[in-house]
Formats: C-alpha cells, structure tokens, sequence
C-alpha cells in the first residue's frame, strides 16, 4: 500500500504535466501568424475557406479543438499532415535518432563529467583542477550551435576525419552509424559536461569534510577507495538530479543540433512542420518530446531512491 | 612498563587567512601499553586536533612539528601511504557524533566489513560473520537485521555502537575516543562508556579518552592530561589529582562539572573569559586573563612544566596547596 501511492502520484503528475504541455502547444499554434486554409490553397473562395476550416477543426474554440485532438490520439490516431500523409510513419523514422542523439550525449556527458569532478575535488585548487573549470567554463559559454557548426567545418571539412553531417540508422552498421554521431553527441554534451563536472566537484569537496570520511579514512582505506566508495556515492544523488533537469535543455539542444547536422529526427520535422503549420503534426510531436522528458525524469527519481535511502526515508 | 606511544615537542599548525593558529604547542606524552589516559580541555583547548595529528589525520592546511613514536617506528618521518598501514589496525578512533560518523548511504554491514576485507584480507564470508561477532560485543540486539540497515534507520546510542565497533573490528593497540559520548542522552552516555571499559579490559587495548568533562574521566581512566591553549597545563594519575590538583584552570574545570545533586534549573557554572586567541599567542602564563591568582609575574613570564616527585606535572608558578 505505502509503496503504491507515491507511483499512483507520480502518474497523476505525469499525466497532467502531459496534459498542460500539450494544451499550451494547442493554444499556442493558433497564435502564429498566416492562415492554414490560404496556405493549402490559396485560390480558394471565402466559402471553400470555410468548409475547409470547418474539416480541419480550425473553426472550434480552443478546449474544442484540444478534446479533438486528445480524443483522436489517445485512441491510437496520431493524425495527418494538411498537405498530406500521416503523421505516424514519419514519427516512427524521427523518434530513434533524437533519442539516440540525448542517449549517447548523456552518456558520454556523464563518462566525462564523472572522472573530471572527482579528480577535481581530489586535487582541489591544484593545476588540473584549475586548468579544467577554466576550460569548462569557457567552452561552456559558446552556445551549442556554435560549437557545432565549429566542429562540423573544422573537423568535418577542413581536416575531414568524421563526416561533416548526416545521419546512418544502425542497422546500417555500427561505425556508419557512430561515426556521423560523434560530432553531434560532442556538441550537445560540453554544456552538461560543465554543469556535471562543477556540480560533483562541489558535492564531493563538501563530503569530503563529512565526518563519515575523516572514519573512513581512520580505517586505513586508500584515497580512491574513500573517493570513489564514500564520497561518491553520496554526491552521485545531486548529479542525477541535475541529469534530469538538464533533459529540458538537452532536448531542446538535440532538436536545433539536428538541423546543423542534418539529422531527420524530431527536430528536423518540428522545424519542417512549424514552417508549413502542420498544426496537428505540431502537437503530436511535442506530446512525444514532453513524453521523453517526463519519463526521463520519472525513471531518475526512483533511481535516485535507489541510490540514496536517505531520500526513501524522507519520502516514506 | 611497556611504552606504545610517545610524544615529544609535538606542535600543531594551521595556516589560516589570519596567520599561523597554534591548535598544539609542544606536547610532551608518554602513553603505556594497556594505560587510559582522559585528556581534558575547554572546547578549543586543541584535545582533537592532538588526538588527530597523532594518528596524522589532519588536512593539507596543518603542519606538526616533533616527534610521535608509536611502538617505537617514529611516524612523524613516515609518508602518509606509510602511517596509513598503522591507521585501523594499529590506531583507531570513535569520533564525537555517531550521527554524522557512518556513511549515510552505505549498509552498516559494509562499514563494518569494510576494513576486515581491505586491511586484514579476510574472505567475506568470513568477515561477516566476524562483522556479526563484533555487532554482538557492543550489544547491538539483532546482529543479521542491523547489518542490512542503513545508518538512517538506528538511534544515535546504536549508531555509537556501531562505530566503536568499526573501530575495533581489526583489534588497534590504540583507541582514541573523541567525546564518544557527548552527543548521546544521559543514559546512554554511561552504557556506552561502560562497553568501552568493557572492551578494554577484553582485548588489553589502550585508550585515549577525549572530553571535556572530568567527571567522565573520573571514573574511566588511570592519567589525566589537562590542556589549555594547545599546551598541557597539567597531568597526573587520576586519583592524585582529584585528590590534589595543582592547576587554577583545571581547579575551574572542576567547578564546571554538572552534579547530579545539583537542582536541574541550577545553570552549569562555566570559567569565565576566553581563550587566548591562538594565532597571536602572548607572553607570560597563557591562562593569566582569567585566572584569580594571576601576578604581574604570570603576566610576563611563561611557567615551565614542573615534575613534582609522584610525577604529577603542572605549568604554574602558584600551585594550589603551594609547591612541593
Ligand atoms: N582544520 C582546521 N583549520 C584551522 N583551525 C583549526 C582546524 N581544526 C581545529 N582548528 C583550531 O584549533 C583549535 C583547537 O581545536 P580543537 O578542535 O582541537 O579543540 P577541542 O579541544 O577539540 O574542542 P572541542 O571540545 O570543542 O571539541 C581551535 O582554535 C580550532 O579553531
Ligand atoms: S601561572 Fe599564574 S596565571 Fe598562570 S595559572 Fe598559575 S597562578 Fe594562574
Ligand atoms: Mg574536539
């Protein structure tokens, strides 16, 4: 029973962060300028305007035409595109390269970050640590398109060891696949290499002070078994958190770093569909991209509960 | 007698953004094998940073200066990697707060077996089951259940328990224990005390007992060193100086003890002034500003440590009860 309700919550919460996000996106696509039915055709006489506008539920109020649009979806119709064809099969081919894109940054982010925090912390103030926030910090203010079209012309082009752009599903093979994701995964993962690295540098010079390590260490333990046993561990709560919290940010860098690199994931097709206001197609995507957000976090928090049984008892 | 440690000049320094802070100023101990020795102090006096630096616990920011033998190897000409092999097995410590000592996201059963696997190599399962025995000698009830608990999930008389458990597990010649019980209640102050003269006996360890009231001392161990400022002002045998102490400030260390039949509202009656202020030490006896027999004399002149013939130390030019 205690273990049910919090999961019950969650899914409440889950379900009306979807709710609002999707409402809002509703909301907002009517606000952009340019008429949808002059833009299918623009000879159309006021009267085919209308009835087009009235089939395409354009005419409706905006709960109206929410309801429209959330009854058809949660029946399994993700809708059409205006100018023709089904939103799902495109959905299908744009979901695995922008997953793959926020995987693989989160991961490499994370294999980076992880190592440089800690030893960070163990050489507090010294060159290396020095040397690693400065560089952090400067990479970090470049914004990550910049980076990218940086590393594409300079990597890509100029020296021309990785392919400049383009996207290789992995069924085509592994190398095909990796080599044309290294530069994206590179761009989109110096920001969260920033944050993770300055984040668990601060936890873990924190724990280090803990009591718990001064006994660790009286137990005759070596420096990286203290480091990575004790003072990890409890810092990794902190880093999971910020993992999860810089998923909006990450999302968001995917979408835009996939028109840089021209991979056709969902950003390609958001920006594809904003310009020609595929107002259904629209709503459908960011239904999945809020999707991905909300899970991601889902997942972390009990991960976390995991990690550290503090935050259960705090919970219970 | 059998001496385990010795120390000689002994100094302890920080560099802080004010200057040098003299935590400990040139302090001579000898410790016996088997002995108890309580260290007494105001807070800030410099009982855990000497109890520290003598294991050589002690961050970047400190120097120690003089000589620590223990067994006879000086550490203090060892590299840290060297005293490390000493830490545990030859030297532990019980910290003051059983709250903030175990690593709150660690299982206690892995704490525990922790040091038996890493610097005794012990098998695991053998170490469970000597991490069940250890759990059982300072009286945990459920041995099997708390080992799969986390810190969180124990009072802090348990959690007390556990470390000096922790501490024990790979049998130091050596304990120092840092007000083990000065974050506990009452009641269980005096049973934990009461495990560690236990224990003692059992596995003929030594013990330094830090705290900051004499009447812990009284009852648990054989010499008493009084420290003042970072230096020892007096030592004695227990008994000889209850009986006849020599120093103003531990006479007003006395005063300061909480008696039982004392009515509860009555406030503890605390030394007035301050210490010295560590980083700018002053001429003349350092206790000087807040003693009630002070002199021109002790305002200009430090006091040597005297031996008397029983081998009660003092630091004072006007001892109570006069010098013998
Ligand atoms: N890491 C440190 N850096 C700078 N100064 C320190 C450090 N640790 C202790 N000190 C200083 O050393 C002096 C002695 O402190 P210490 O903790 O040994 O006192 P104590 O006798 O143990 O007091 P308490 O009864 O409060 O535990 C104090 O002035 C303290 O501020
Ligand atoms: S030397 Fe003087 S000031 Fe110092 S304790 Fe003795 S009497 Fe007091
Ligand atoms: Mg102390």
């Amino acid at each position: 029973m205690k273990k049910v309700q919090p999961f019950v919550r969650r899914l409440g919460q889950v379900c009306l962060v979807l709710i609002g996000a999707t409402f809002l996106v509703s909301v907002l696509i009517r606000q952009l300028p340019g008429d949808v039915a002059v833009m299918i055709n623009p000879a159309a006489s006021l009267n085919e305007r209308a009835a087009l506008r009235q089939e395409l539920g354009l005419d409706r109020n905006y709960f109206s035409a929410y309801w429209l649009w959330l009854s058809q979806i949660l029946q399994g119709d993700f809708g059409f595109f205006i100018f023709g064809g089904k939103v799902l099969p495109v959905l299908k081919t744009a979901i695995p390269p922008t997953l793959q894109l926020i995987f693989y940054t989160q991961i490499v982010a994370l294999s980076i970050a992880i190592p440089l925090g800690i030893t960070s912390a163990y050489r507090q103030g010294a060159r290396f640590d020095r040397f690693t926030s400065t560089m952090l910090f400067s990479l970090s203010s470049i914004p990550n398109f910049g980076i990218g079209l940086i590393l594409s012309l300079l990597i890509g082009v100029k020296i021309g060891i990785l392919p400049p752009s383009g996207y290789r599903p992995i069924s085509d093979g592994f190398l095909q696949h990796y080599r044309l994701m290294v530069l994206p995964v590179m761009t989109l993962a110096i920001a969260p290499i920033s944050t993770y690295t300055r984040l668990l540098r601060a936890e873990m010079i924190a724990a280090l002070r803990e009591d718990y390590v001064l006994l660790a260490m009286s137990k005759g333990l070596s420096d990286r078994r203290i480091l990575l046993r004790h003072v990890l561990r409890p810092s990794c709560t902190t880093l999971m958190t910020s993992a999860a919290l810089s998923m909006g940010g990450l999302i968001g860098g995917a979408l835009v770093i996939e028109i840089i690199f021209v991979i056709p994931g969902m950003g390609t097709q958001l920006a594809k569909a904003i310009g020609t206001r595929e107002f259904i197609a629209i709503q459908t995507f960011v239904t999945f991209i809020a999707l991905f957000y909300v899970t991601f976090n889902s997942v972390v928090d009990i991960l976390i509960g995991v990690v550290d049984p503090r935050t259960r008892n705090r919970r219970a | 007698m059998n001496q385990l440690l010795k120390l000689a000049d002994f100094s302890v320094s920080f560099a802080t953004p004010r200057g040098n802070l003299h935590a400990v100023r040139g302090v001579d101990l000898v410790v016996a094998k088997g002995e108890s020795i309580g260290i007494v102090g105001e807070s800030g006096s410099g009982k855990t940073v000497l109890s520290r630096a003598t294991m050589g616990l002690m961050p970047s920011t400190a120097t120690c200066t003089g000589l620590v033998e223990f067994n006879g190897v000086p550490l203090s000409n060892l590299s840290r990697a060297e005293v490390r092999n000493y830490w545990g097995t030859g030297m532990a410590m019980i910290f003051q707060d059983p709250l903030t000592s175990l690593n709150p996201v660690r299982r206690i059963g892995s704490q525990l077996m922790e040091g038996l696997i890493v610097r005794l190599g012990m098998p695991k399962k053998q170490a469970q089951a000597r991490a069940v025995e250890l759990l059982e000698r300072v009286r945990i009830p459920d041995p099997y259940a708390a080992m799969k608990k986390y810190p969180g999930e124990l009072s802090g008389g348990m959690r007390q328990r556990i470390v000096i458990a922790i501490a024990i597990a790979c049998t130091p010649e050596l304990l120092f224990a840092d007000e083990p019980t000065t974050a506990l209640d009452v009641t269980v102050q005096a049973q934990v005390l009461e495990l560690l003269a236990e224990l003692r006996q059992e596995i003929n360890m030594t013990m330094i007992l830090v705290t900051h009231d004499l009447g812990v001392v009284a009852g648990q161990t054989d010499r008493v060193v009084v420290m003042y400022a970072g230096e020892i002002v007096e030592t004695a045998a227990t008994k000889d100086l209850f009986a006849n102490m020599k120093m103003p400030y531990t006479e007003a260390l006395m005063k300061s003890i909480p008696r039982l039949d004392q009515s509860s509202g009555q406030r503890l009656r605390v030394i007035t002034g301050r210490l010295p202020d560590p980083t700018s030490p002053e001429p003349g006896c350092s206790f000087a500003p807040r003693c009630e027999y002070a002199t021109d004399k002790c305002r200009a002149e430090k006091p040597p440590l005297v031996t008397t013939q029983t081998g009660h130390q003092y630091r004072c030019f006007f001892p109570i009860g006069g010098s013998l």
